[in-house]
């Protein structure tokens, strides 16, 4: 028997219902108190194209993508023979009857269950308009009942997916009862596979999109106004701080609304509401991905030498141009890292986990303010709108921190001010908002050349200086930024990756250990590096830096800023195929480069 | 503002005309622009604006440049071209108790923020959006800008084969409550309709020509100041009436039309020849259409709608700018919180 450990993938049609049934599955095995990590595969399409969702089941916890596929569930004609092959040996494959399984596709190694999926819909709910959707219910039956899931558990999970519409609990739960009942009296239970109830690994967790808590993070760091224009995947995060703050920030008696959500008529647009908001003193984000950030370059560069707060989270999906709009990469951090032209830099937050997009989120505002710049949450598809289980996110114990704003009084007390004056000698100047009432408060805030009191100047000193002013704080910037986190014992052989590479890391390193090949690991957490970086790399002989795009971005800006002696100790191991990574794609690059390294030709 | 009539030398906010001044204009002697300026400075004076309420916004060009030169005291913002409605926007919707005003040129509106000025008509943020309009890119010495006429000639000889875009039309057609168009020597018209456009709760757009005295003022030019002189066509001679303030001019009954705005100031417009509404937008098309075919430049308020709601109305803003909310007022509270994260398992 396998138990708790196996990949289950359904295969369907875009449209049709399925993510709900998936969703249920996935919450179903999570209630069963074995980990889950679901991760929906889409196609860029409405209704229609083939769709994946796979359910990785691992008692070990791990929340990276499996290639290796157990169970399939082919309910898509137009990939079944393209499906099939992807199944392990030993696997099992639910299909709709009606499929030929003859063919090149044929397998004597696997676990072949038929069911007539399309005849008992057909038979069996009476509801034509439903009869689609709740086709997808009957396959979340079959499987429970091959796994070994209670009717009870599926109920639990209907009823957390149909949270405010009860009367589909009961509906959906039919379709389940039919896949169950077919099963046990159809398919006498071939494959190996059993899930049995587990304690002390989901207990208190919770599931959760990484989009949902990076704006639940903008909720609590008091974000006012959000300026976004829809694309994929960073959609589903404006929609989400609209939805909390239609439920927690309107006035119940006046219908006052503590913020504004402005969709933008483009992403140029939103940026520059953005940092229109900023400037006068709120707190405002905008989300985009891959296509939006170019279309922000202008603006970035503005923010950065104007020096007005803002945050972008970029949502990366794979590029270049419109790329693979419903796919994963991390393929925008150089890109987001000196986004404009002339010498522009940025703040960059790599979030990895769920935690993480709702802490960087929140970070992301005071790190905002504190330096007056924009920061950029680089989040990725894989965890803006897949479900993550995590730790509930923590109720904020601080306040905000707005960083230098002088008030009237400020004005008042202070023997002179100037705007862009470096009057703690950390690089960042203090500010007044428009609205201060004092007569000294004004100043100018523009693009072109300007001294310290916010005047134009075409002075070169004045511009060089001002130049090396906005390193010097952007040198502090490097001290304040999360700090990456670091497991490490000494071994000679080290990796570094970040953002959602990091699930895949944890697989493999422990795959490696298995191996007799022991690693270090270092995440870095937020651009510019922070000097732990540097020394991590000193303390070793080969450190692989893991990421998911085709040109090592991340390892290219590595070896532009780490000391000559360290550069060679830097080996780069890439995915980008739009999938997220599984470990085996850290695996196979790194013990061939391990040989070749060790064994010299 | 305290009641009875303030000193001789300083306006209801207790301000010389001194504070409304700003920088010394680097523009050329003679630019159109310097006289809006001016007619600005005195708008602003006389409408007692508080130097601090006011954010000045502009984009890129030599109107752009404009912000700097009037009222140094006021919070300015010179973003990047063609995009300054945007930053308005956010600013107004950040702190609903600014004054915006913005200042934009014919090629920062027209041409590269032509989608931008669109939409913030379309959701009529709250300020005063100024166009100084002279057909031509000073900064990068004269080329044609968007709203050159077809025909027009430039210094070097080139014409425009391509049709005008009206900015006014425009605005009008995109459902603006507030255009306007003047001319940069006629002050008498200019400061009326400013100081309406300050009181109007809305996008005010107001289309002023301002000849180019560098690339475009000589003949064959339709923005030179000659040919704008000799083909101004005025729809009215308006006055500003501060709210509560008497009406001292004397106006023939009948030949007046009034509107009233929210802060209870009128502008009241004396019909110069023709019955024109400006409450009309078919009518405002269809005049802007006949004076463009007869080559005419008509000025004054074109059209106004004084019903329609702003964006920060829209949006159902609290009047505490949103800039000066703290965590209490804003975060989840904790019970609500847990119950939160209880709904994820």
């Amino acid at each position: 028997m396998q138990i708790n450990d196996l990949t289950i993938r359904a295969a369907t049609v875009n449209g049709s219902g399925s993510q709900s049934a998936n969703l249920v599955l996935a919450n179903a095995i999570f209630r069963l108190g074995i980990p889950v990590a679901p991760k929906n595969v889409f196609p860029s399409n409405i209704e229609g194209l083939p769709t994946w969702f796979d359910v990785r089941v691992s008692p070990q916890g791990y929340q990276c993508r499996s290639r290796e596929i157990d169970i399939l569930v082919a309910l898509n004609p137009v990939t079944w023979h393209a499906d099939v092959p992807d199944v392990k040996p030993g696997g099992a494959i639910i299909y709709e009857e009606s499929y030929a399984v003859t063919g090149v596709t044929q397998r004597n190694d696997v676990v072949y269950y038929p069911v007539p999926f399309a005849k008992m819909a057909k038979e069996q709910i009476p509801d034509a308009a439903l009869r689609k959707y709740l086709t997808n219910m009957i396959y979340v039956g079959a499987l429970a009942e091959l796994l070994g899931i209670g009717e009870e558990t599926i109920e639990a999970a209907l009823r957390a997916q149909f949270k405010r519409k009860l009367s589909a609990v009961d509906t959906n739960m039919n379709a389940v009862r039919l896949g169950m009942n077919y099963v046990r009296e159809n398919l006498p239970k071939t494959d190996p596979y059993k899930l049995e109830p587990m304690t002390g690994l989901t207990e208190g967790l919770i599931l959760m999109e990484g989009n949902t808590a990076a704006a639940l993070g903008c909720v609590m760091a008091g974000c006012t106004v959000a300026a976004w224009y829809p694309i994929t995947p960073s959609s589903s995060l404006c929609e989400s701080f609209i939805q909390y703050c239609d439920r927690y920030r309107v006035d119940a008696t006046t219908g006052e609304r503590k913020a504004a959500v402005l969709q933008a008529e483009d992403e140029l647009a939103a940026i520059g509401m953005v940092f229109g908001a900023t400037w006068a003193g709120a707190r405002a984000m905008t989300s985009t991905s891959g296509p939006g950030l170019s279309l922000m370059a202008e603006f970035a560069g503005l923010g950065y030498y104007a020096e007005l707060p803002g945050v972008i989270f970029d949502i990366q999906r794979a590029g270049p141009s419109t790329g693979l709009p419903t796919r994963t990469m991390q393929g925008d951090v150089a890109f987001a890292y000196t986004l404009s032209h002339g010498d522009t830099k940025h703040i960059v937050l790599l979030p990895a986990t769920a935690i993480e997009a709702y802490e960087f989120a929140a970070q992301a505002f005071d790190l905002s303010d504190r330096f007056q710049t924009p920061v950029f949450v680089l989040s990725d598809l894989d965890l803006g709108m897949n479900l993550w289980m995590t730790e509930p996110l923590a109720y904020p114990e601080r306040g905000f921190d707005r960083g230098k704003v002088l008030s009237a009084a400020d004005l008042e007390a202070a023997q002179s001010w100037g705007r862009y004056r470096d009057v703690d000698s950390d690089g960042i100047p203090y500010r007044t908002l428009p609205g201060t009432n004092h007569p000294n408060a004004g100043f100018f805030t523009r693009g072109s050349g300007h001294n310290e009191t916010a005047h134009y100047s075409e002075d070169p000193n004045v511009y060089r200086n001002n130049l090396d002013r906005l390193n010097r704080k952007f040198e502090t910037a490097r001290g304040a930024v999360p700090k990456p986190v670091v497991e490490e014992s000494g071994k000679p052989t080290a990796l570094i990756a970040y953002g959602t590479s990091h699930h895949a890391v944890v697989e493999a390193r422990d795959r490696l250990h298995a191996a007799g090949v022991e690693t270090d690991y270092l995440r870095v957490r937020a651009l510019p590096f922070t000097p732990e970086v540097f020394e991590f790399i000193e303390r070793h002989e080969r450190v692989y830096v893991v990421e998911q795009n085709r040109d090592g971005q991340l390892y290219g800006l590595l070896r532009a800023e780490l000391p000559a002696r360290s550069i060679e100790r830097l080996k780069s191991i890439r995915h980008y195929n739009g999938v997220p990574i599984d470990a085996s794609a850290i695996i196979d690059p790194l013990m061939q480069l391990e040989q070749t390294e060790l064994v010299p030709a | 503002m305290t009641s009875g009539a303030p000193p001789a030398n300083v306006n209801s906010a207790g301000l010389t005309r001194e504070v409304y001044k700003g920088l010394a204009s680097t523009l050329c002697a003679g630019c159109g622009h310097n006289s809006i300026t001016n007619h600005l400075i005195k708008a602003l004076y006389e409408y007692g604006v508080e130097p601090h309420k006011l954010a000045k916004m502009s984009g890129i060009g030599c109107s752009s440049k404009t912000p700097a030169y009037f009222v140094e005291r006021a919070h300015g913002f010179n973003g990047v071209h063609g995009r300054m409605p945007s930053l308005a926007t956010g600013a107004k919707i950040a702190n609903r108790e600014l004054m915006v005003l913005g200042i934009s040129g014919d090629g920062d509106t027209a041409s590269i923020g032509l989608g931008q000025y669109c939409h913030m008509i379309r959701r009529n943020v709250d300020c005063t959006y100024i166009i100084e309009d002279n057909g031509c890119y000073g900064l990068t010495k004269g080329q044609f800008s968007a709203t050159a006429d077809r025909g027009s000639v430039l210094k070097k000889g080139q014409v425009n084969e391509f049709e005008t875009i009206d900015v006014c039309g425009l605005a009008i057609e995109l459902g603006a409550t507030f255009v306007a168009r003047s001319f940069s020597g006629d002050g008498k018209q200019l400061i009326p309709l400013l100081q309406a456009a300050f009181s109007h709760r809305g996008t005010a757009v107001l289309d002023i020509i301002s000849p180019c005295v560098t690339f475009n003022d000589h003949e064959g030019s339709t923005k030179s100041y000659s040919y704008v002189k000799e083909h101004h066509a005025i729809l009215h001679t308006p006055d500003y009436i501060v709210g509560g303030q008497e009406i001292t001019v004397d106006y023939e009954p009948g030949t007046v039309q009034e509107v009233e705005f929210d802060d209870g100031s009128r502008i009241l417009l004396r019909k110069v020849e023709i019955d024109y509404d400006p409450t009309d937008s078919v009518a405002a098309l269809t005049m802007l259409h006949e004076g463009r075919g007869r080559g005419e430049l008509v000025t004054g308020l074109l059209y106004i709608n004084v019903k329609a709601h702003d964006l920060a109305a829209r949006e159902n803003l609290p009047q505490k700018p949103l800039a000066q909310l703290n965590e209490n007022e804003l975060r989840i509270s904790r019970e609500d919180w847990s119950k939160l994260m209880e709904s994820f398992k």
